[in-house]
């Protein structure tokens, strides 16, 4: 009761974005556990679902007794969508909470300004959100996909179902879609479509209005060849842009979208019966019907006290980072984090498409991945799935600076970008 | 069935030849009989195919529902509309136990089945009995390309339409022969011309000859659509060199006539963007441009007012389903009302404390604009809320080569009217004209009897108000979030500062203008970088007129 209390009250506390008040509630005999979402500002749309479950998490596994014969306090902070926050609140965490183990961020630019501090400080931080790639840190595990889980097997499904020739690549102008449309640009071309078939286009954060964007891809997909969007927006701007692509009557039909930033959450602000068929590629969809997933959706709707709420992708990453740490700390049997870094490696726990996840040596886990058509309901309906898992691949073999670089952090390489073709550790990104 | 039918035969044989008449009296029963069953078993069967047919669906794989969806159209009848119609909808489920297909509609929490063949209802079954049989966007353009064959010959001119435009957008040179007997049947101009277009386009697929060839690619030239081009440049690459320049011409005519409406598109896009622009400053040229006060929480009435849209839906949708449509229009007055309470109560409880002080108003605003959307994200949660769009806002029609949108048509009248009645009140109203007198010279409005204070929290009040009714407007067209208004705030305060503070009509113009020049900047320059042209523009301009477009005269710009 003791504990469930002190959730409330941290809960709370981080509500009314006055931090520095957790440290009272905490007791002795405990495991803490940070959790490093924004919970105001830009951000706060997508992070605060995440921090309630990973709330919901922690509560569940005092109930079944806790980790190590002790209960888990969680220490929730509020870095209100602002960058250089990020790093302070992780220092806070680790340094004056002494957490054992952080769960947060969802930007790029939050994950990489929290960093250094992770490696200065020497903790361990799981973060739960599809990237671009490109990185691979000691102190970092990587729960969400990287752009082979992800962004590659969707563009392949196109081309596959749907014989889709022409392409348009629209993202929101920042770190990760940037990067990701560079990797499929590459990809695309090295099977063989010309560079006059991909459309690239950059927007905004926030942009709200997809007028001309709309009507410029319509025109791009009149040219007698089947064409595609694939879709990195980000955030808010989703809801404007699936709007816009409703009234001006781009049907799925004619010219789908594949998004890899909109999930069940994203859609909840919106009237999809004009969006069905557009597609989105994920590693999890609410709609996964295995017991696992039922149970999940069942405990969150109790645990939100509200029906409504929906279950997304990166709420699952949370689930298997969480369950990985859980097991991790139990083979080491301390939260020590060196102990704990070399325990993770090779943990297995199950996911909630039926199947289980292992952490590879690269610290990105093995995933499978789905293509999900939205529904008129807010719900997605997985029309493919790759046949087995894959394996999260951080350096993009489609770029010519990281197709020699690997990462192993086992001893004796302990190495987040090996060139394999020089023999040194160090290359991009050291 | 069969061995009830064979037993009169047994029992007629062992008759008595003595009872022939008798025997002749049955015989010819039998005859009667069989026809009569007979008749019976080959209508029965008919059914049962479809029948069989139907169930194949449920049963079949994504891969292989293409074949089995033509072999259902092939049938021609009727009934398979309904059925195709579900499959497309996703209303079309198989059930585990004997795979029989179902048309269900939700009941409850169970689903109502109503057998695909006949149309009557065949119980219901929980939802964990029924499978969904699976629908992805190649299943669906096979079910649009098999009902545009079926329903081309409804008695329904809109079936039929929907039917023509169907097979202009997925043309099938097979469908050609069908489309020139519908023309001949056709007495709807609407359809036909799509049906001439249709069968324009889907000749160009066919074997037939140069001649009417060439008199499709002329019709298409002439339709300037965008089908017709995309069917023309695919066909450019397979046709036969003779047909060549006349493809090459016709793209080229298109083009241009598109080059042209996609001039007229901009224009009209940025007098979209403009009226929203128009919309969110209006209600800053109050209290910002009229009343002087630095207001950075502008923006979160924008967003109340846009909660207020989404409560008030809620209600409608919960008790009075009916009344839908009209929700903005309740949504309206009670924006307007909330907005500028919240407006009249920061007057009163802060601002009236800072007069004169622009420094400290900016930051109290802006803590105050932190406190309302944190306390929105605590009460409504920080996800979107889902407000919908009526009927009459939702969609889109053609004009010549413009697409224009209810949602944005509605909006650029809406944000002229609100214009209009703003105008009429600060010039031709007594409160407008106390406004005017109290912002122009306030000690001197003040020894005429004019209650200064109470004029001020008015004018913020109404003000704010305004921006609230502009988030009713918003939020038909962004997100009704937390963070919705500090998408505008920027925005606003470029507006009025560009069309020149204190002046109505220069946020007018200095909307529309802004509006225009960024949506001719974006297709050249992009998003992102067209908006850091349009910010630099305007830093220039400022540089050369500090007041903006239409800066105040007199002695008000000394005050």
């Amino acid at each position: 009761m003791n504990i469930k209390a002190s959730v409330t009250g941290a809960f709370l506390a981080a509500v009314l974005s006055t931090t520095a008040f957790n440290g009272a509630f905490a007791a002795d005999d405990t495991i803490k556990v940070g959790i490093l979402h924004s919970l105001s500002g830009t951000m706060a749309i997508s992070e605060t679902t995440l921090k309630d479950a990973m709330l919901m998490l922690i509560d569940e596994q005092n109930k079944k007794g806790g980790l190590l014969g002790k209960k888990l306090e969680a220490v929730v902070v509020d870095p209100a969508s602002d960058w250089p926050l990020f790093a302070e609140k992780a220092r806070e965490l680790v340094s004056v909470d002494k957490v054992s183990a952080v769960f947060g961020c969802w930007t790029s630019v939050s994950r990489k300004s929290v960093l250094p501090v992770f490696e200065e400080l020497n903790s361990i931080l799981f973060y739960p959100v599809q990237y671009e790639g490109e990185e691979s840190q000691r102190n970092v595990f990587y729960t969400g996909a990287a752009p082979n889980q992800q962004a590659i097997p969707a563009v392949d499904y196109l081309m596959a179902n749907e014989s889709v020739e022409r392409w348009v690549l629209a993202g929101t102008d920042y770190v990760y879609p940037r990067t990701t449309n560079k990797i499929l640009e590459a990809y695309l071309i090295s099977k063989g479509v010309k560079p006059e078939d991909i459309m690239i286009n950059y927007t905004p954060f926030g942009h709200s209005d997809w007028q001309t964007i709309v009507s410029d891809i319509k025109k791009f997909g009149s040219a007698g060849k089947k064409t595609a969007v694939v879709s990195t927006i980000n955030g808010d701007a989703n809801v404007p842009f699936y709007k816009e692509l409703a009234n001006q009557g781009v049907k799925a039909e004619d010219i789908p979208v594949v998004a890899f930033s909109v999930g069940e959450e994203e859609l909840a602000g919106l009237d999809t019966t004009p969006l069905v068929g557009h597609l989105a590629a994920w590693n999890y969809f609410q709609s996964v019907d295995t017991p696992a997933n039922a149970e999940f959706i069942k405990t969150w709707k109790a645990y939100t006290k509200n029906d409504k709420r929906v279950t997304n992708d990166p709420m699952e990453a949370h689930y298997i980072g969480f369950n990985m740490w859980l097991k991790a700390v139990e083979k080491a049997g301390t939260t020590d984090t060196d102990a704990v870094l070399d325990a993770m490696i090779g943990v297995s726990v199950p996911n909630l498409s039926g199947g289980y996840s292992t952490m590879m040596p690269n610290h990105h886990i093995t995933k499978p991945v789905l293509i999900g058509e939205i529904q008129g309901d807010g719900q997605f309906e997985t029309v493919w799935e790759t046949p087995g898992l894959v394996v999260g691949d951080e350096w993009s073999d489609y770029l010519p600076d990281s197709k020699d670089l690997i990462s192993d952090w086992r001893a004796p390489m302990s190495c987040g970008n090996f060139n394999v073709a020089t023999g040194k550790c160090g290359g991009k990104g050291s | 069935m069969k061995s009830s039918t064979e037993t009169p035969v047994a029992h007629a044989t062992r008759q008595d030849p003595s009872e022939r008449v008798m025997y002749r009296i049955l015989q010819i029963l039998f005859v009667a009989l069989c026809l009569l069953i007979s008749t019976h078993v080959v209508g029965l069967r008919a059914a049962d195919d479809l029948g069989a047919l139907v169930d194949q669906l449920g049963a079949a794989k994504l891969s292989e529902m293409d074949e089995r969806i033509s072999a259902l159209a092939k049938t021609g009848d009727a009934k398979v509309i309904p059925v195709l119609e579900a499959l497309g909808e996703g209303e079309l489920y198989q059930r585990k136990s004997d795979g029989k297909v179902f048309l269900v509609k939700a009941q409850g929490a169970d689903l109502l089945l109503v057998d695909p063949v006949t149309g009557t209802e065949a119980g219901q079954a929980p939802k964990a009995a029924m499978q969904k049989v699976k629908v992805n966007n190649a299943v669906r353009r096979a079910v649009r390309s098999a009902l545009g064959g079926l329903t081309l010959f409804s008695d329904d001119a809109g079936a039929r339409l929907k039917a023509a435009q169907s097979m202009l957008q997925t043309p099938n040179a097979d469908a050609l022969e069908a489309i020139e007997t519908a023309i001949a049947a056709e007495k709807d101009a609407t359809v036909r011309r799509v049906l001439d277009e249709a069968r324009a386009v889907t000749l160009l697929l066919s074997e037939r000859g140069d001649d009417e060839k060439r008199q499709a690619i002329t019709l298409l030239a002439e339709g300037n659509g965008r089908n017709g081009l995309a069917v023309l440049t695919s066909a450019l690459a397979t046709a036969d060199a003779s047909l060549k320049p006349d493809i090459e011409a016709a793209i080229a005519r298109i083009e241009q006539t598109q080059a042209l409406w996609s001039a007229g598109q901009n224009v009209w896009y940025g007098l979209s963007l403009g009226s929203v622009l128009l919309l969110a400053a209006i209600g800053l040229a109050i209290t910002f441009g009229v009343m002087g006060i630095i207001n950075m929480a502008h923006g979160e009435m924008v967003m109340l007012g846009a909660y207020t849209t989404f409560m008030v839906q809620e209600v409608v949708r919960n008790s009075y389903p009916a009344l839908f449509d009209w929700s903005l229009a309740i949504a309206l007055p009670l924006a307007f009302l909330v907005t500028g309470a919240v407006g009249f109560a920061i007057e009163r409880g802060v601002i009236r404390f800072l007069y004169g002080r622009p420094l400290e108003t900016l930051l109290a605003t802006w803590g105050l604009s932190l406190i309302l959307q944190q306390s929105v994200r605590s009460i409504f949660g920080p996800t979107n809320r889902e407000v919908g769009n009526p009927s009459w806002m939702s969609g889109a029609f053609d004009l010549g080569g413009l697409t224009i949108t209810w949602n944005r048509l509605w909006i650029i009248v809406f944000a002229l009217a609100v214009f209009a009645a703003l105008l009429f009140l600060l010039k031709r109203t007594s409160m407008g004209l106390r406004m005017r007198a109290v912002t122009q010279n306030r000690r001197m409005a003040s020894s005429m009897g004019i209650r200064t204070p109470w004029v001020d929290a008015l004018t913020f009040a109404l003000g704010s108000g305004i921006a609230g009714m502009a988030g009713v407007a918003l939020s038909q067209i962004d997100n009704v979030s937390p963070n919705l208004g500090q998408g505008y705030i920027i925005d606003s305060f470029m507006v009025v500062v560009f069309g020149g503070v204190g002046n109505l009509w220069g946020t007018l113009v200095g909307a529309f203008s802004l509006g225009i020049l960024n949506k001719f900047l974006e297709p050249y320059a992009g998003a992102v970088l067209g908006k850091i042209l349009v910010l630099v523009l305007i830093i220039l301009f400022i540089q050369k007129k500090p007041r903006g477009l239409f800066a105040l005269k007199g002695r008000a710009v000394e005050a």
